[in-house]
């Protein structure tokens, strides 16, 4: 066996490292009387460190496509940019997990937390890097199991647990879904390889039948409507953090994967998932922006607007080309740094004075200006308002589905912004304009929330400014 | 560094200084400093495009700089101006400078509005130094997003729904505005967004044209008060505080005449020529029924916001007219209407900021009380309706000359009927003027309210000069736009 193969998988390998060392180093953190407050903070910065060495190792892509284990594993340069992509958002998801992990119920589980947060990324890295359905599968299984766990994390708090239930129950249900696809597409073309398996789909009924199985597992992961039932009270329920990961990290890599194998896999189906994913996309956008609008909790209102973005998402998708797979990676990356903002100043939040209805954020600006003014700034880059970032990657997005032929969709998509635009305005309103008898006090979140908030911030007004950053995942946009 | 981006750096400048100010002093400061900088600024590029012009410089954009911004999108920082899009930057150079001094005394929260105010005239500036279809559209909704909390947080009255509704409206006009946008760049398989690329190639065929160009024009058109799209404006600057009633009808409303012009006619001459009438029945009826609204209401925002509905939809009528005339007079009443009405509602909001009601039957015999406001207010109404020696006469006359060149009987019709408009004006203005100004004061509290104060005079003062210097020496700069006017309409008339 040719063991050079293991440095193609680098990524994995030292993300493998850092969960080690974690999970290690933790052993050895007892909860003592003495240096607890030392411990605590190295606990906590000690994954944010290895995370950020980990990205920056890491970060520069390779130069070709690459195979190792018989065609297992496949390496693309444009996977190595959404893999940065995701660490970005795994590293704001552990800043800002911070003040939530001091908390007395939770600080005794800290290094679970974040070996658990890292096995779903694993999970991911290698759903990304799969060249095999069932190397997929088990990466897609290593990304779904931990995180019933995390949304469970405030296991005394009724709603956690709840979330964790439904979540385990809708992504077995899911994968069993997925995997009675993959068993179709088996048995009518005898291999699993992706490379192989374009030249054997032809279009049968059977196959038919295993993409649609296929897409409604794929479906459930990034919450599109039909398959969103679980969202709202998931994104409610898990602690503020890991609703955070779940509605970026977790959502952005399983739409670039449902990308990657429409494109590499289902290539001569090309006109049957397109026609799927029209009318996916039309439902998803509309009536989860419709249902945002009647939220209270902003948490459940965050989750519907996600399931709309999901659905902005899969206008990329739909396009099959290069320059929607572009507009894809690079509209995650907007996405992470806005929805990321966001969260994080919930989570301070919440923490701060328990408070997560829309109404309880009345007055937020005449007590805390800077988060609430972040917050604007944030709600506004996911409605798509210029000069912030998310109004290039929209406009991306619907240039590029333009371009592929979907004139009516992006029509209907920008219209929809429209309402999106309404429920993301409640909030600006209740901040700013709405008086209050009993605003959120003020406080000061903690240093590393602001480190995070910094970080979208510089994200959410520099991305679109700077187009370096797209015109880098373009270059790779092909490399597919 | 070329000159037009002075205009969109300044204000950018002015937000980081504002970041950083500590204090009310400071905040006027870096306001002050910077407009005037932006007044200076338009004045001089005036100048030098006159010099320039007259040195013999043919092209039709002056000033060029491109930028290539998204390669692969093909995406250009595209700047350049013709007379047309320098006149609407010493307009909106103007009321920005005055917009300042009539918000020196705004309170709460003066540092954030004036952030929001300098982010919405980077968005106007921007917009208008544009000939990129993509930084033209990013700074169009620039400058419509500030709207909603300039007008949410520092309004009256319904200002929570006013707002609302007009930054949905502004907002779903511009989503079908961008599906247009699309459509022409996609249609016209062009290399580039620049708009100049795009008009020169032709090469949009005509069943497309039938498509995009009523989205495109209705998408700028819902910021031009088309009927029946115009029921964000009364509302909207109803509720504004005065600044930003200000700039809004006096600048922002411009942004919708001058992108149907430029970007839905000028792009797609077919379907203009083809589609022109639709538009044309509806500008009338914004005309008519805009002047006729404006005589029923008692609140004195609505009665000019009603007016600016007929002024503006005066604006779309004449560049639907496709000649040069009537074209130069539309650019000429976006120039002439964006002072007189900033002079309006300067004037209204230092009125309402004495009386604290803006309700006509509660008001009267303001002369005595405030006789420099009054004057000025006098000022404001005869320049609205069209007397002669004010901006407002040279523009309706240029544009009814224009319009009446038109031979057929559909295009007469429409402009005698456009032309009642003018009786109507009066009928509003002398009504309102006789009611509030003279007459004995009723209400006792009014007869200690004071005259204006320095900063409102000089908002006040220089908006005057400007109204009646367009008035009686129009024709260098009705020469300038009507000189740039000819490229785009030629481009309309010989698609005929």
């Amino acid at each position: 066996m040719d063991y050079s193969q293991f440095l193609y998988m680098k990524e994995e390998l030292s993300l493998i490292a850092v969960i080690l060392i974690i999970f290690v180093v933790d052993l050895f953190l007892k909860p003592g009387k003495r240096q607890e407050a030392g411990q605590a903070r190295f606990a906590i910065v000690l994954p944010i460190f290895l995370m950020t060495i980990h990205t920056l190792i890491n970060i520069i892509p390779g130069t070709g496509n690459v195979q190792a284990f018989g065609g297992m594993y496949q390496y693309a340069p444009m996977q190595t940019i959404v893999k940065a992509v995701l660490n970005i958002g795994t590293i704001i998801v552990l800043l800002m997990s911070s003040q939530w992990l001091k908390r007395k119920d939770v600080s005794i589980n800290r290094g679970e937390y974040s070996v658990l947060l890292l096995s779903t990324l694993l999970g991911m890295y290698f759903m990304i890097s799969a060249g095999h359905f069932l190397m997929f599968f088990i990466g897609l299984e290593t990304a779904s199991i931990p995180m019933a766990a995390l949304a469970a994390f405030d296991k005394y708090r009724y709603e956690s647990a709840e979330a964790g239930a439904k979540y385990i129950l809708t992504a077995m249900f899911s994968s069993a879904l997925l995997l009675f696809g993959l068993s179709l597409i088996y048995g009518t073309c005898g291999t699993l390889y992706f490379d192989d398996l374009s030249h054997h789909i032809n279009g049968s009924m059977l196959q038919i039948a295993a993409f649609v199985l296929f897409f409604a597992g794929m479906g459930f992961k990034l919450s599109l409507v039909p398959f969103h039932l679980w969202t709202a009270d998931v994104y409610e329920g898990s602690p503020t953090p890991v609703t955070g990961y779940l509605s970026v990290v977790s959502k952005g890599s399983a739409a670039f994967v449902l990308m990657t194998i429409l494109i590499k896999v289902f290539v001569p189906l090309i006109a049957d998932w397109q026609e799927v994913l029209f009318w996916i996309i039309i439902v998803s956008i509309t009536l989860a922006n419709i249902f945002a609008v009647r939220q209270k909790n902003i948490k459940r209102l965050m989750a519907f607007s996600s399931i709309s973005q999901a659905g902005y998402i899969m206008l990329a998708v739909i396009t099959g080309s290069a320059i929607g797979m572009t507009s894809l990676v690079f509209y995650i990356l907007v996405y992470t740094v806005a929805n990321l903002a966001i969260f994080a100043i919930i989570t301070v939040i919440e923490q701060n004075s328990g408070k997560v209805s829309i109404n309880d954020y009345a007055g937020l600006y005449k007590t805390n200006p800077k988060l609430s003014f972040i917050m604007t700034l944030a709600l506004f880059s996911l409605g798509g308002i210029p000069p912030f970032a998310g109004f290039f990657s929209k406009f991306f997005i619907f240039m590029a589905a333009f371009k592929a032929g979907f004139e009516l969709l992006v029509f209907i998509a920008v219209v929809n912004t429209i309402i999106s635009l309404y429920y993301y305005l409640l909030i600006v309103k209740a901040m700013y304009i709405t008086p209050s008898d009993e605003p959120i006090p003020t406080f000061k979140s903690d240093c590393s929330t602001r480190v995070g908030l910094t970080i979208c911030l510089v994200g959410i007004i520099g991305l679109g400014i700077a187009s370096i950053v797209y015109q880098t995942i373009y270059q790779y946009g092909f490399g597919l | 560094m070329n000159l037009l981006s002075i205009f969109v750096l300044i204000p950018l400048l002015m937000m980081l200084g504002l970041w950083i100010s500590r204090n009310l002093a400071q905040v006027r400061t870096v306001m002050v400093v910077g407009a005037s900088a932006l007044l200076i600024s338009a004045i001089t590029l005036t100048v030098c495009y006159l010099q320039a012009r007259s040195a013999g410089a043919t092209e039709e954009m002056l000033f060029r700089a491109d930028i290539i911004w998204y390669a692969p999108l093909n995406i250009a920082y595209s700047v350049g101006v013709d007379g047309i899009s320098v006149a609407m930057l010493l307009l909106s150079g103007i009321i920005v400078f005055t917009g300042t001094f009539a918000s020196w005394r705004l309170k709460p929260l003066t540092k954030e509005y004036f952030l929001w105010f300098t982010l919405l005239s980077a968005g106007v500036f921007g917009f208008f130094i544009s000939i990129d279809m993509f930084t033209m559209y990013l700074f169009y909704e620039v400058a419509l997003i500030p709207m909603y909390l300039l007008i949410g947080v520092w309004g009256s009255g319904r200002k929570e729904y006013a707002a609302m509704k007009l930054t949905l409206m502004l907002m779903g006009a511009s989503a079908i505005l961008l599906c247009g946008i699309l459509g022409i760049y996609f249609c016209s398989g062009a290399t580039s967004m620049n708009i100049l690329n795009i008009a020169h190639a032709h090469n949009i065929a005509v069943s497309q044209q039938l498509i995009w160009f009523p989205m495109t024009f209705v998408g700028f058109g819902v910021l031009g008060a088309l009927f029946p799209f115009h029921t964000w404006s009364p509302d909207g600057h109803a509720s504004a505080p005065t600044a930003v009633s200000m700039l809004h009808a006096g600048v922002l409303m411009k942004l919708g005449g001058y992108g149907c012009f430029r970007i839905a006619m000028f792009l797609m001459p077919q379907a203009a020529n083809q589609l022109g009438w639709i538009f044309l029945i509806l500008t009338t009826i914004s005309v008519v029924y805009g002047a006729l609204s404006a005589c029923v209401q008692t609140d004195l925002k609505y009665i000019n916001a009603y007016s600016s509905v007929s002024h503006c939809g005066l604006v779309l009528f004449a560049i639907l007219m496709i000649n040069q005339t009537a074209t130069t007079g539309a650019i000429l009443q976006m120039l002439s209407h964006g002072l007189m009405t900033a002079l309006f509602f300067a004037l209204i909001g230092m009125i309402y900021g004495r009386t604290h009601t803006r309700d006509t039957r509660e008001l009267s015999g303001l002369m005595r009380i405030m006789p420099f406001l009054g004057v000025g207010y006098v000022i404001a109404g005869l320049a609205n309706l069209g007397l002669p020696g004010f901006s407002g006469f040279i523009a309706e006359m240029t544009i009814f000359v224009g319009s009446f060149q038109h031979f057929d009987t559909f295009h007469r019709t429409i402009t005698i009927i456009a032309c009642t408009s003018i009786v109507i004006t009066a009928v509003y203005i002398l009504r309102l003027v006789g009611k509030i100004l003279y007459g004995v004061c009723t209400n006792e509290h009014h007869l200690k309210l004071t005259d204006a104060t320095w900063d409102e005079r000089v908002a006040v003062i220089v908006l005057i000069v400007c109204v009646a210097g367009l008035g009686m020496a129009p024709l260098w700069i009705s020469n300038m736009i009507s000189n740039s006017v000819v490229p785009i309409v030629s481009n309309l008339t010989l698609m005929h």
